[in-house]
């Protein structure tokens, strides 16, 4: 059977990651590996990321997408990979921490 | 990522094929393993449970630690016959995560307005068949209990190896019925893999019953796939 009916191309981040990759685009994919408590998005959510800074899906509810776009920005530039983590016990709570009182942790690489 | 990983990845899961891609988050490599790769050791074990449950996890094995994030189809369910049942199971099977198509190709019983909000083919199975074939993970319930309809859809469900089929009737019109797919060119095993009479036997006695009933009897063998397999081997 055809997954076109049950596979959302035109929101799937990792459907979108390869066409901005074919439009020639660096690309960055964040994807959470671990989650402790309540955490918004299951291990394996993705968020997709551009050199621009335009991205897709989600790791969070919302919570830490920002810092998660500008990491990938730099790992774009970089080519390493980083380990991010939110939760409450992160000194950035204030900023981006997760309301919910969970914890993830988030890897993004680049693309390539 | 390598782009070829998300390449060969995305063409999986279009094709409604399970696969994992695995990572290993101490230098960022990756690859894919297909359901049915057979890949060794702690790992492997690892993998092997991931195609199973569905759940992405990170893993320490062979002293490095993996991140497994597996791709399964979305399940779903065709149900051959747009019967009294059917209309109770459709927005149960939705709620719980299975969407569900209905076929039949009597033009009374398959109406819109029978079956609001619902994917609904008034077609023979075998011409929709052809145009959207099963697989394994499709759950195929037959439920006109009409030769001319369900007969095709089982047979064709055997060969697809969906991970449920079952088949509304009673014993006299099941064994009939093996009779019949046994002419087809059917297995005895194949035809083991029918459950006849549907639905796990919680004393369901109305259509809406009968639905829950068929509707768990889905669900236990979707979450229960490969350890029939593990279970003889051992």
């Amino acid at each position: 059977m055809d997954n076109s009916i049950y596979l959302d191309e035109a929101r799937d981040p990792l459907i979108i990651a390869e066409g901005w990759m074919k439009d020639g685009k660096d690309v960055a994919i964040a994807t959470v590996v671990e989650t402790w408590g309540s955490a918004p998005r299951p291990v394996g959510s993705h968020l997709v990321i551009d050199a621009e800074g335009n991205f897709h899906g989600s790791v969070s509810g919302g919570c830490v997408e920002g810092a998660v776009v500008s990491e990938a920005i730099d790992v774009i530039d970089s080519g390493k990979a980083r380990m991010l983590e939110f939760g409450v016990a992160d000194e950035t709570a204030w900023q981006v921490g997760l309301s919910c009182g969970g914890r993830i942790k988030v890897y993004v690489e680049r693309l390539g | 990522m390598d782009p070829y990983a998300l390449k060969t990845l995305n063409a999986e899961r279009r094709a409604r094929r399970a696969a994992i891609l695995v990572t290993d988050l101490g230098d960022g490599r990756d690859r894919i393993v297909r359901e049915g790769d057979s890949v060794a050791g702690e790992l492997g074990q690892a993998i092997a449970k991931a195609f199973r449950s569905g759940s992405s996890v990170s893993i320490e094995a062979e002293g490095r630690t993996f991140f497994l994030n597996a791709h399964l189809p979305q399940p779903r369910l065709v149900v051959i016959g747009a019967v009294h049942i059917s209309q109770a199971l459709a927005p149960m099977a939705k709620i719980a995560g299975y969407p569900l198509e209905i076929v039949d190709p009597r033009t009374a019983f398959a109406t819109p307005d029978r079956f609001p909000d619902v994917a609904l083919h008034a077609e023979w199975p075998e011409d929709v068949l052809k145009r959207q074939p099963l697989d394994s993970y499709t759950a195929l319930a037959a439920l006109t209990h009409d030769p001319k309809i369900d007969d095709f859809a089982l047979k064709a469900a055997l060969d697809a190896n969906c991970f449920y089929i079952g088949a509304l009737g009673s014993r006299k019109t099941h064994a009939k019925r093996v009779e019949r797919l046994l002419a087809l060119g059917a297995s005895a095993d194949q035809i083991g893999r029918i459950h006849a009479p549907i639905g796990l036997d919680i004393g369901a006695a109305s259509p809406a019953e009968i639905a829950v009933a068929v509707l768990a009897q889905t669900i236990h063998a979707f979450r229960s796939r490969g350890l029939e397999a593990k279970g003889a081997a051992a």
